[in-house]
């Protein structure tokens, strides 16, 4: 339910990148992401999952939404006005100040020579307007906070001294500096370890639910995208093959490529019913021609 | 430094073979079955640096015991920092310092009799290598030369071993890559020139092309698609299934063990925690490492709360006292950080090492 | 970075010894602040002495003692090396480090100008120079010179880790967390860049020296200061080795060929330093 007569917080319209590639003589123009279009509205926050294989366009479409790169087709706009028309400091400061990133690798998300927490001063000076040592300090520790981590824990370490859940809980935090309204988090749970992984993974809900941020969540993983998504988009070689209500376009796929992902995903309950037994002769599970390798060699 | 030399070994007591002189240690008969390729016994290898004057020990793999039989596939999974890689690097003897065993010992049976692999000289090693034990890496590119077509990693590779002449060998890749469905125009490719779904199908091939009796495989299929990920476990199920060899699949992911392998064997902090029958760990894990590990992936069709592990991965350097899963644990009591807990069987092939869930009691001697 | 510096003359083999070389050196050469001749009087003592008790590196046809001379002659040139290096490496750290973030236009116009200065053969534009200047060349201006001249290799070096340091992950995360370019290149990148100008301007010093001894041998220096090139220049014009006086050209090349062999193994000890992977290790060792 949107708040009538609102922009939306993040409108994507016949969004399309096109890239050359090749020398002088045999330029071919790859289509990374092709016409896609979605909304987040604002007012109401939404975890809205962006799942795809590696290919499909969804961190080009991440980092057009971030403003980092620019669409060749359509437009984005960020509560009505097109990302293209910002360009001055102040603009995009005050952009930066709604919108913030989450990385997928938290060793690399830091500088490995410097202290962590330095970032988080930076926002706080920036974005939260802080003044003075004591301000800033607040500030970053009430961000801690939201994340389960706190000031006094975190104060000098280095990246290499902590785990990669607390590298990104730290980022989050970081990211909630600003009290943004939307947070664009790449892949932030491939990389960290599998016992850390839902804690990360339950504080996006929380963001959501307690602190009204909306997040974008890119994945190509269909079991963490069902956990927490109130919708998804599939996204295949940068085009949009499905979307809508997360449970409901993943327990019941309609594109022949939805069916493809979720019958390739690997689940530890596979164990009553593994793709390969001894006896079997071919496997079953590949018998869908769009992925038969032979087609493609 | 490291200590320069062979490591010192421990003789057990099983082996019949004690005796003087080398020979005599590296082929004795074997005792153990002959159904069973790989014994590693009470394994440690430790990473020692000295850097500056401050010298640190870090316990990668921590006593180590495990066995894999033929014609199966023996599962290892564990994060990261529990140990597995570089348990895998001791196995095929891929040690250079600082990296050294300090005890245990990694004995390969092919079939005739037991091998140390760590006393056998460079040449008795290059018989070995890819014939009996090859190996599939994580990265394609860590094993493809990226300058070379990939009929010359075959020839690099395999050519020693299959001591045919050079058109007949050609015909056996061929022959051998289509069992990988992949066209033999492959052969006259570079790597780059491929996608990863068809160089890790070609590294599966390189393999296993000699028909080895051991492949130890270190996550495979991490880096590739999810769709092109069970394609190529299915087809390296299929060969295996063929050729009949063992295997060791080392892989964080529980969805791949679940579906390839036999057995399962979990790690934490460089000591084996669980280990049995896949199915019996995956629907009845008795460690809570294991029980958490399971329990907290999600799964579409379920939306039931999941919950993270508290605290942090162990650091391997300073390990917890006792049960290295102590502090993280939410059933630990007194005992478990002052005494690491021994393995104890708690079911035909499952043993779990764990004073809460498995204590061990006089009857049940810890394996 | 004293702890560093500690570390490193502890443990590390290649820097023990070159800082030892090139202390020595220094210490040498600060012995020209208590000389008892100035250095540029000639006929001050016997000439054409060999090394002895009395004069112990002995003494030129000019009637100057050579280890005095030495003193000042290794003094300037060090300090002509070092000024040419500090010089050179703020314009490549600069050039290479504006370049390399900003990328686009910018950058293929600096690189432009910058892959010019490579090409261009520098002895024969000194010599030029020198043509040009006669009288009114100093050492100041020879050093800035060089200095124009000497930044391009190491630019694009900077230029290279600069760029590869863009796209990492962090960056990102500095921009988001609203620093700005200056702030990020000064703050993010160069503790990355600084080990490499480290070992350039070691580099550097041993590549202006070698020129500034060129030089000199051939006259195209003011050759009444006394450095190294200098003093093998008078040496030259007294025929010292065929007239047997061996030691004019002995100690001065000894001393320079030791103080190159110091600033080498200073900069190859850092290459353990700059190895982002060793860094960490050690970051690791004292957490």
């Amino acid at each position: 339910m949107s708040a009538a007569g609102r922009s939306p917080l993040i409108e994507v319209e016949h969004v399309g990148m096109t890239y050359a590639i090749g020398g002088l003589f045999r330029r071919r123009a790859v289509r990374a992401v092709d016409d896609v279009s979605f909304r987040v509205e604002a007012g109401s926050p939404e975890i809205l999952a962006i799942i795809g294989e590696s290919g499909s366009g969804k961190t080009t479409l991440a980092r057009m939404i971030l403003n980092l790169a620019t669409p060749t087709d359509g437009a984005i706009r960020f509560l009505g006005a097109d990302l293209t028309g910002v360009r001055s400091n102040r603009e995009r400061t005050a952009f930066m100040r709604q919108v913030q990133p989450i990385f997928q690798n938290p060793f690399e998300a830091f500088n490995p020579l410097k202290r962590v927490d330095h970032y988080l001063y930076f926002s706080a000076r920036r974005f939260a307007a802080a003044r003075g040592r004591a301000d800033i300090e607040t500030r970053t520790d009430k961000a801690l906070q939201q994340v389960g981590l706190s000031l006094a824990e975190v104060k000098g370490r280095f990246p290499h001294e902590l785990s990669g859940g607390q590298l990104q809980r730290i980022a989050i935090a970081r990211a909630l500096i600003s009290a943004p309204s939307l947070i664009i988090a790449d892949e932030p749970v491939s990389m960290v370890d599998a016992s850390l992984r839902m804690s990360i993974v339950n504080l996006f809900k929380t963001l959501r639910d307690e602190l009204g941020v909306s997040i974008v969540y890119i994945t190509h993983d269909l079991a963490t995208a069902y956990y927490i998504s109130d919708r998804v988009l599939i996204m295949q070689r940068g085009k949009a093959v499905e979307s809508g209500n997360a449970r409901a376009v993943l327990d019941h796929p309609q594109h022949p490529y939805s069916v493809l992902l979720k019958n390739a995903v690997l689940s530890p309950d596979d164990v009553d019913k593994p793709i390969a037994r001894p006896g079997t002769s071919r496997d079953s599970a590949d018998s869908s021609p769009a992925i038969a390798p032979s087609n493609r060699e | 430094m490291s200590a320069a030399g062979p490591p010192a070994l421990a003789n057990e007591g099983a082996r019949p073979h004690q005796g003087a002189g080398g020979a005599e240690r590296r082929f004795g008969r074997s005792a153990a079955g002959p159904d069973r390729v790989l014994t590693v016994r009470d394994l440690r290898a430790y990473y020692r640096t000295n850097h500056f004057g401050i010298s640190r020990e870090v316990r990668a793999v921590d006593g180590v015991s495990l066995h894999v039989d033929r014609d199966e596939i023996y599962g290892l999974a564990g994060e990261s920092s529990c140990g597995k890689t570089t348990l895998i690097k001791t196995i095929v003897r891929a040690i250079r310092p600082p990296l050294d065993i300090v005890g245990g010992s990694v004995t390969f049976n092919f079939g005739d009799r037991d091998l140390d692999i760590h006393a056998l000289v460079q040449n008795e090693l290059e018989a070995v290598r890819w014939r009996h034990l090859s190996y599939i890496l994580q990265g394609s590119m860590n094993v493809l030369n990226p300058v070379r077509r990939v009929r010359q990693s075959f020839v690099d590779f395999a050519f020693r071993h299959i001591r045919k002449p050079f058109p007949e060998f050609l015909r056996l890749i061929e022959s051998h890559l289509d069992r990988v469905r992949l066209a033999p125009a492959v052969l006259d490719a570079y790597p780059h020139e491929l996608s990863g779904g068809m160089r890790q199908r070609v590294t599966i091939a390189l393999a296993t092309v000699c028909r080895p009796d051991f492949i130890v495989a270190d996550e495979p299929t991490t880096a590739l698609d999810v769709v092109v990920q069970k394609d190529v476990l299915s087809m390296l199920r299929e060969i295996q299934r063929e050729i009949r060899s063992s295997m060791i699949l080392v892989t964080h992911d529980i969805g791949v063990h679940a579906n390839l392998t036999d057995r399962l064997g979990i790690m934490y902090a460089g000591r084996l925690v669980e280990e049995g029958r896949t199915a019996d760990v995956i629907r009845n894990p008795r460690h809570p490492y294991t029980t958490h590990l399971v329990t907290s992936l999600p799964r579409i069709g379920d939306l039931t709360p999941k919950r993270g592990l508290e605290g942090v991965p162990p650091n391997l350097a300073a390990p917890p006292a006792g049960c290295r899963f102590h502090p993280r644990c939410p059933l630990a009591i007194a005992t478990c950080s002052a005494e690491a807990p021994p393995m104890v069987d708690v079911d035909t092939g499952h043993r779990v090492a764990c004073w809460v869930t498995a204590p061990p009691t006089a009857s049940m001697p810890p394996q | 970075m004293l702890t560093t510096a500690r570390d490193l003359f502890r443990y590390n083999r290649e820097f023990r010894i070159g800082a030892l070389l090139t202390g020595f050196i220094v210490a040498f050469a600060a012995l020209s602040l208590v000389s008892p001749y100035p250095p540029q009087d000639t006929f001050v003592v016997p000439p054409d002495v060999p090394p002895s008790f009395a004069y112990w590196f002995g003494t030129t046809s000019r009637g100057q003692d050579v280890f005095w001379q030495l003193t000042f002659a290794i003094r300037n040139t060090m300090s002509f090396g070092f000024a040419v290096a500090i010089l050179s490496r703020l314009i490549s750290i600069a050039i290479g480090m504006w370049s390399g973030y900003k990328g686009g236009l910018v950058d293929r116009v600096l690189m432009s100008i910058n892959d010019t200065f490579i090409v261009i053969p520098l002895f024969p534009l000194l010599v030029l120079f020198y043509f040009v200047m006669r009288d009114n060349m100093s050492w100041p201006l020879l050093a800035l010179a060089m200095a124009c001249l000497g930044w391009s290799y190491d630019a694009r070096l900077i230029r290279s880790i600069a760029m590869s340091l863009k796209s990492r992950e962090f960056t990102q995360q500095s921009v988001f967390s609203g620093m700005r370019t200056s702030e990020i290149v000064l703050q993010e990148h160069l503790p990355y860049v600084l080990p490499i100008v480290f070992y350039t301007t070691m580099n550097n010093m041993n590549w202006s020296i070698g020129l500034e001894v060129t030089l000199s041998v051939l006259g195209f220096t003011n050759i009444d200061t006394p450095t190294i090139g200098v003093m093998i220049y008078w040496a030259n014009q007294h025929t010292a080795m065929v007239a047997g006086i061996w030691w004019w050209i002995f100690f001065p090349v000894l001393f320079v060929v030791i103080l190159f062999i110091g600033l080498f193994l200073l900069a190859i000890s850092m290459n353990e330093y700059i190895d982002p992977r060793s860094r960490l290790a050690r970051m690791g060792m004292r957490a």
